[in-house]
């Protein structure tokens, strides 16, 4: 298996570890058994990301797939960040292999999940979040490889 | 620290030792003719298969006659199950196998089972990795033609009771393969005094050249071939020798026999080391596998709260190479069956990490690992939300 220079460099110095105390929202998916959980914690102000760390128990793309997400939703709006696809943090990592494409998913999800316990806590409407759908019986694995 | 290169994953390949290559060599140049011609290219190279055959027979105590090569490891332990099971078709159709085997034995009985009406036993193992020799007996039927059980596990290194198993094989008339890819050049092996019918060998696990292994086959068993072809290996393996391969196997084994016991001694020591030094230096960490009957060199462990792919990726950072049973590293969903076998949970069974000592590993290298694991262990786990909990206080 061969990862792209940008996972590692993620991987190895990722970017946005640890927790935030009292953070305003925090997401948690994934479960051990699978052997990925991701967890997200968030500062918001004025309904921008101000602040985001993160805590991932997973495999090395696991982690890279936290940095990145975690990177490209902090300074955007609530909305914008619910935007933030799969897809899009693979890619600002040069790829993925296939096998690991599910760890991508993990990371939006964790981001999205995050955002939900911010809207619920605080009581706010976002744009977007009414369609945004966690999936919750973790079988993130199968999903991604019935997929390809 | 100053940055090693440390290999540690010798249970999954050796390098080959120089003698051996030396002794290869001449094989695939000027002496390159088909032991099968009966000119002077053939006749010249055919000597050197008797040799060979005769130095791998040496290592477990067979007789030269009894030794058959393959392609390999895989292709011997199919062959032995398979020609078995095709060879007692009329006797009856059950075997018995256990789950923690290589999964070239695994899968081939799966493939008896799916696709030719066999019956296969799975026998469990106990925590240690070590099978019940009462459920052996008991799943014993009179349909049961084969029970094979490997020597010692390639994952956790535990050995099995191969003794106590080839007595039981011998009192129920049923026959005993053993895939001794790990243990060969590991472990005294001497296959009469065991009560082996058939065992599985490999070049590449001793130090020797990739793509050879050997099938050994008591005299006077039955089984059916599954290579057809030409009149090789006594029209039981067809296939152009491997002369090349087959000799750099006879050097490895002889050179495994002569050096064992110093093998032992050596690797057992480090070996000791290393688990010791882990244990002491990192919490939350269990070794798998039995401690009393073990391979020499192998260690395996299991580190709470982090997972195997990422362990391995940052060893890697540091110049060490070792091997993991993560369900990540396979891209199943799965932590490996032998971790699952021996009863760990899912979540510590995904932090595993197997380190396998061999002949250039030193002191040095061990130290070395014991310096670097700790740290990153302890980077992971700040990384892991399932550590934070324990961080801050609470109990497991």
């Amino acid at each position: 298996m061969m990862y792209s220079e940008k996972v590692m460099d993620h991987f190895m110095n990722p970017r946005n570890v640890g927790e935030i105390e009292n953070a305003d929202g925090i997401g948690e998916v994934g479960n051990a058994k699978c052997g990925d959980i991701m967890k997200i914690y968030l500062k918001v102000e004025d309904d921008i990301i101000k602040d985001v760390k993160f805590k991932t128990f997973g495999c090395g793309s696991a982690i890279a797939t936290s940095s990145m997400a975690t990177e490209m939703v902090i300074g955007k709006s609530l909305q914008e960040a619910l935007t933030l696809t799969n897809k899009a943090v693979a890619e600002a990592l040069d790829g993925l292999p296939p096998v690991k494409m599910h760890c991508s998913v993990l990371a939006e999800q964790a981001i999205k999940s995050a955002i939900i316990d911010y809207a619920e806590k605080h009581n706010v409407h976002v744009d977007g979040l009414e369609d945004v759908e966690i999936d919750d019986d973790h079988d993130h694995h199968h999903d991604i490889e019935e997929e390809e | 620290m100053e940055k090693r290169r440390v290999y540690m994953d010798y249970a999954a390949t050796t390098p080959m030792k120089k003698e051996v290559l030396d002794a290869m060599l001449p094989y695939y140049n000027d002496l390159f003719g088909n032991a099968s011609s009966v000119h002077a290219f053939g006749r010249e190279v055919k000597g050197c298969l008797d040799e060979a055959r005769d130095q791998v027979a040496k290592l477990i105590n067979a007789q030269s006659s009894e030794i058959y090569f393959t392609g390999g490891g895989s292709e011997a332990d199919n062959w032995a199950i398979k020609g078995v099971a095709f060879a007692n078709k009329e006797k009856g159709n059950h075997i018995i196998t256990t789950k923690i085997e290589h999964h070239a034995v695994l899968h081939t009985c799966e493939y008896l089972e799916k696709h030719h009406g066999f019956e296969i036993t799975y026998l469990d193992v106990d925590s240690e990795g070590r099978i019940d020799l009462e459920e052996l007996k008991n799943s014993i039927t009179d349909k049961t033609i084969l029970i094979s059980v490997m020597f010692a596990n390639n994952e956790i290194g535990t050995v099995e009771p191969i003794k106590e198993i080839g007595q039981i094989a011998k009192e129920r008339g049923v026959l005993f393969h053993t895939d001794g890819v790990q243990a060969i050049g590991n472990v005294h092996i001497d296959v009469k005094d065991l009560g082996v019918d058939l065992m599985a060998m490999s070049a590449h696990k001793i130090y020797g050249p990739k793509g050879v292994g050997a099938l050994y086959i008591r005299k006077g068993v039955k089984l059916h071939s599954i290579v057809h072809g030409g009149a090789q290996e006594k029209r039981r393996r067809a296939g152009t020798e491997n002369m090349a391969g087959i000799v750099g196997f006879g050097k490895a084994a002889e050179i495994a026999r002569v050096n064992l016991n110093e093998n032992i001694k050596r690797l057992t020591e480090l070996k000791e080391r290393l688990i010791n030094g882990v244990l002491e230096k990192i919490p939350y960490t269990r070794v798998n596998g039995s401690l009393d009957h073990r391979l020499p060199g192998n260690t395996s462990f299991c580190f709470e709260f982090i997972e195997g792919e990422s362990l391995l990726l940052s060893l890697d950072m540091m110049g060490i190479a070792g091997s993991s049973g993560s369900a990540c590293t396979s891209g199943s969903l799965d932590p490996s069956h032998v971790l699952m076998a021996i009863g760990l949970k899912h979540e510590i069974a995904h932090g595993s990490l197997r380190l396998s000592l061999g002949y250039k590993n030193t002191e040095e290298d061990v130290d070395y690992v014991l310096e670097a694991l700790p740290k990153i262990v302890d980077r992971l786990r700040q990384m892991s939300p399932l550590y934070e909990k324990v961080a801050k206080g609470g109990n497991e």
